[in-house]
């Protein structure tokens, strides 16, 4: 007999009421969620994934309506439940993780309390009892040391941690179902690789089945068992997660797929063309079929129906029979290798160390006040002519501070940073966040041709100028006399690098670059970035959190931790072995998207130390899972040489960490 | 659009209400405003005179039309010149930051410590009682409040990408702070501003009833209402009908400002 699924949604829409009509935000949207079964929901930004979290707790905003469909849970309709039922339901049987652990706490409470609230809500328990599950709570969620955890604030707590105290009160109520919305969104690698192994546990521990949205279809193939893909608010692909890594069906999934960046360095990072479409302006018949390359004219014709293909995979194409038909753009090559560079430093960093704030003289003499934060401490190495360099590492490691001395946004507090160009302005940067890289109040063309004014050119040769440059990026020349309002976030991006470009940089920092995109348009970006850097014969310094991204672009890896350098060399050297042990670490916790991947990570013990007070010897050694002794925490590791151009800084003798890779690397 | 905002609406009607009236006031006023009836002293609103006169026998209505002239001339003048002094210093604090913000507001603090009304006496009693002196009083004493409010806007914009991405490329820091972060911060500029002149307006009737601002026989609505206190007994209208302007003028400013910061989204 088959098990009656948990979550049953059938033919759901949902509509919110705006100034500009109604906007259609979920289509006809259906799947199941079986008792214990963890699904993932995949769709990029605009895509409902979040609306639907939200239906299903009956949370939507006033301006939503539910034009249609059935929502049922435990076999009971949640649509036509009354407000005291739902309160029965939520917390207790549906509990719900944002993407945003902080917003999500109560920064006042300690976190005990927080959870030991939500016990007494659903259990009402005598007075004492509440604490203790809270402790046990805290336990479930792998925090080793709950009672200490529990007295402390929100704010004291790393966002790891601050993110499994919300997993933590969520399974307060005992749920059945669990949503968890993005919630590994934002956090480091190697936590993220935490929370998911968590989440694959949680199934075990507590028998609940988890509905995990998320942009990420790595993160998915990770933890999902089903996965359904959404895109402009319609289901497009249900399948096994096997069997939709293995085969994806709905171009669509292809193409989310092929886009993604592979830890090869040779696959993937194929753009999918085009943009989302609006929800005030929905193409006739298949939504996806603007950017299809399978598209023709049956496709526009009505909407597609979700259609059977094979037992429990589900797609949304008409064409299907021919995309399975045809091979895969991944198996082609992605990107050129990137150049090793000339022999000729373009930009050198020499023993450069940087401090932020800190107590006054006066106050130090005292014994009062804060030590400064050392961001940056004592590193050196450099960007030759046309090379493309990368720094990794995870928040706080000091490599955003790097990337702003190479532009003098900051000065060094010790140390010098040279750069080898005629004019200062020959460093340019582009940054992370679309939103905030463009001037809201300014049209796009005044935005470009203010570079263009500083460089003396004017009248028709100006615009001129501009209108190239839009068209480098691929944009429209009509974008001139757009706001920054009226773009897509990938729009934005080609607008703030066509700014650099305009100065007509030799050197450009790239911070986070991609972080904010969508996958298909962090795809498209890479690829406009990698030729633009070839037509100009500039250098590129690109900081990233992103590892398999830096595979494709970068000739030379550094990789960081807590403002030191701790190992450089080729893309090739640091990505096998003999490598760091923090470097392997990070390699071993990003998720690969593939279910067949799914391996036990390299644990990370603790939380990244402050950069108030770093560890003494080696900064890693508080967390190094191959910690060799007392020298390791007494004595500054040494740069070892792997080769000519491969450095790595700790103690471990070399061979020793080839070997040690060859056993549990990645 | 304006319509959309009861409170905007409002205050925006008696505003083009307010300002028509000082424009057209020579042309529109029944009697000259300095002509005075000797027969028809402190008369209650009739026929003749529609709001009655006051103790020379001189109109009130036209006195007080006219009067809409120096109170709207007083407010906007300190507060422009609120804005030129307060805006470039809270631009710079915000923007350059650090030590050189620690002691502009701190100047600054001392001054909002100190009364307005207080400051502006100071002035006056240091350079003499004479319109040109008022405003001057006012504006500096506005000053401080606007550059509080400019500062914290640009504070928030220092680190925003695109002022970072017009230092990379070498921009000068007079362009970055009134080419690139001005106009993010002139959305709560305009809202307090328009605030401002409410408070203006009636600074300037506080200095001229105390006989420090506009000088007589100048129609003038503080200066009505301080030569109309001692008769307030023999009749309330020389007191009332300046008053009631005073005050609708204030309170319009107020339910424009509010309006316009509910509309433009400024805090």
């Amino acid at each position: 007999m088959i098990p009656s699924p948990l979550l049953d949604i059938r033919a759901l829409s949902v509509q919110f009421q705006t100034l500009e009509g109604p906007l259609r935000v979920l289509r006809d949207v259906s799947f199941e969620v079986m008792p214990g079964e963890t699904f993932g929901l995949a769709g990029e930004s605009g895509s409902g994934k979040t609306t639907l979290g939200y239906t299903i707790l009956q949370a939507l905003a006033p301006v939503a309506r539910i034009t249609s469909g059935a929502i049922r849970f435990e076999g009971r309709d949640l649509l036509s439940a009354s407000e005291d039922e739902l309160r029965r339901f939520r917390g207790r049987r549906i509990a719900m993780v944002y993407q945003e652990p902080r917003s999500a706490l109560d920064p006042t409470m300690r976190v005990g309390a927080q959870i030991a609230e939500v016990v007494e809500i659903h259990e009402r328990p005598r007075s004492g009892v509440a604490l203790r599950r809270a402790h046990e709570l805290l336990e479930l969620v792998n925090i080793a040391d709950p009672v200490s955890v529990a007295r402390r604030y929100p704010h004291e707590l790393s966002g790891g941690m601050q993110q499994r105290v919300v997993i933590a009160m969520a399974l307060a109520g005992r749920p059945s179902l669990l949503i968890l919305d993005e919630p590994t969104t934002g956090l480091d690698v190697t936590t993220q690789a935490r929370i998911l192994e968590l989440v694959a546990d949680l199934k075990r521990r507590v028998g609940a089945a988890v509905l995990y949205i998320s942009h990420d279809l790595a993160v998915i193939a990770q933890v999902a068992d089903r996965v359904g893909v959404l895109y402009a608010g319609e289901l497009v692909e249900v399948a096994p997660t096997g069997d939709l890594f293995a085969q994806p069906i709905h171009p669509y999934t292809r193409g989310l797929l092929d886009a993604l960046p592979h830890l090869d360095g040779m696959h993937g990072l194929t753009p999918i063309e085009g943009r989302i479409p609006k929800l005030t302006a929905l193409p006739p018949g298949c939504v996806f079929a603007p950017r299809c390359r399978f598209a023709e004219p049956a496709c526009t014709a009505a909407t597609p129906p979700l259609e059977s293909v094979a037992p429990g995979r589900h797609v949304r194409c008409v064409r299907w029979q021919t995309v399975i038909a045809t091979p895969r753009r991944s198996t082609q090559a992605a990107i050129a290798p990137a150049p090793a560079g000339r022999d000729v430093p373009l930009l050198e960093f020499e023993h450069v160390s940087k401090r932020f704030g800190g107590a006054g003289v006066v106050a130090r003499l005292l014994g009062m006040g804060a030590p400064p934060v050392r961001a940056v401490d004592d590193v050196s190495f450099d960007v030759r002519a046309e090379e493309v360099v990368a720094l990794v590492g995870e928040s706080g490691c000091g490599k955003t501070t790097l990337g702003r001395l190479a532009v003098r946004l900051l000065r060094p507090t010790a140390g010098h940073v040279r750069f080898a160009a005629p004019n200062p302005t020959d460093a340019q940067i582009v940054f992370q966040h679309p939103d905030s890289s463009l001037n809201p109040m300014k049209r796009i063309g005044p935005s470009l041709a203010r570079p263009l004014v500083l460089r003396g050119l004017r009248g028709e040769e100006r615009r001129r100028r501009v209108r190239e440059l839009l068209e480098a990026v691929r944009l429209d020349p009509d974008t001139s006399a757009r706001r920054p309002v009226e773009l897509s976030g990938g729009e934005k991006q080609r607008v703030a690098i066509a700014r650099a470009l305009a100065m007509g940089p030799k050197f450009v920092v790239l911070d986070e670059p991609v972080s904010a995109l969508d996958v298909s348009t962090q795809a498209s970006i890479i690829r406009l970035l990698t030729e633009l850097r070839r037509a100009l014969g500039a250098s590129y310094l690109m900081i990233t959190h992103d590892l398999s991204l830096v595979r494709h672009v970068a000739a030379r890896i550094g990789v960081m931790y807590l403002g030191r350098l701790v190992e450089i060399g080729t893309a090739a050297e640091v990505f096998r072995a003999p490598s760091h042990p923090y470097t392997r670490a990070l390699l071993s916790a990003v998720p690969r998207p593939d279910p067949a991947a799914r391996g036990r990570p390299i644990r990370l013990e603790g939380t990244v130390p402050s950069a108030q007070h770093p560890p003494s010897g080696c900064r890693f050694h508080t967390r190094c899972p191959q910690k060799i002794g007392r020298v390791c925490e007494e004595v500054e590791p040494p740069w070892e040489r792997a080769s000519a151009t491969h450095w790595i800084a700790c103690h471990i003798p070399i061979a020793e960490l080839s070997r040690d890779s060859k056993e549990t690397g990645p | 659009m304006m319509w959309r905002s009861p409170t905007l609406a409002v205050g925006g009607t008696i505003l083009i209400a307010v300002i028509t009236m000082s424009i057209a006031a020579p042309w529109i006023v029944p009697y000259p405003t300095t002509e005075q009836h000797m027969l028809d002293r402190l008369k209650p609103p009739g026929a003749r005179f529609v709001l009655g006169t006051d103790q020379y026998g001189r109109d009130l209505l036209s006195r007080t039309l006219a009067g809409a002239r120096p109170a709207l001339g007083l407010g906007l003048g300190a507060v422009a010149l609120g804005l030129a002094l307060g805006v470039p210093i809270g631009l710079a604090a915000g923007y350059v930051g650090g030590r050189v913000d620690d002691l502009v507001m701190r100047v600054v603090d001392a001054m909002l410590a100190f009364p307005s009304l207080l400051l502006a006496l100071l002035i006056i009693t240091a350079l003499g009682a004479s319109t040109g002196h008022a405003l001057l009083a006012i504006g500096v004493a506005n000053a401080p409040g606007v550059a509080r409010i400019v500062r914290s806007a640009s504070l928030a914009l220092r680190e925003a990408e695109f002022v970072l991405a017009a230092r990379v490329r070498g921009e000068r820091h007079l362009y970055v702070m009134f080419g690139e972060i001005f106009p993010n911060v002139l959305a709560p500029v305009i809202v307090e501003a328009t605030l401002r002149v409410g408070f203006a307006i009636m600074a300037g009737a506080s200095l001229s009833f105390l006989g420090l601002g506009v000088q007589p026989p100048t129609a003038d609505w503080g200066l009505m209402i301080r030569e109309a206190r001692q008769y307030v007994f023999l009749s309330p209208w020389p007191l009332l009908v300046p008053g009631t302007a005073l005050a609708v003028t204030i309170v319009a400013f107020n339910l424009f400002g509010d309006g316009l910061r509910d509309r433009l989204g400024a805090t």
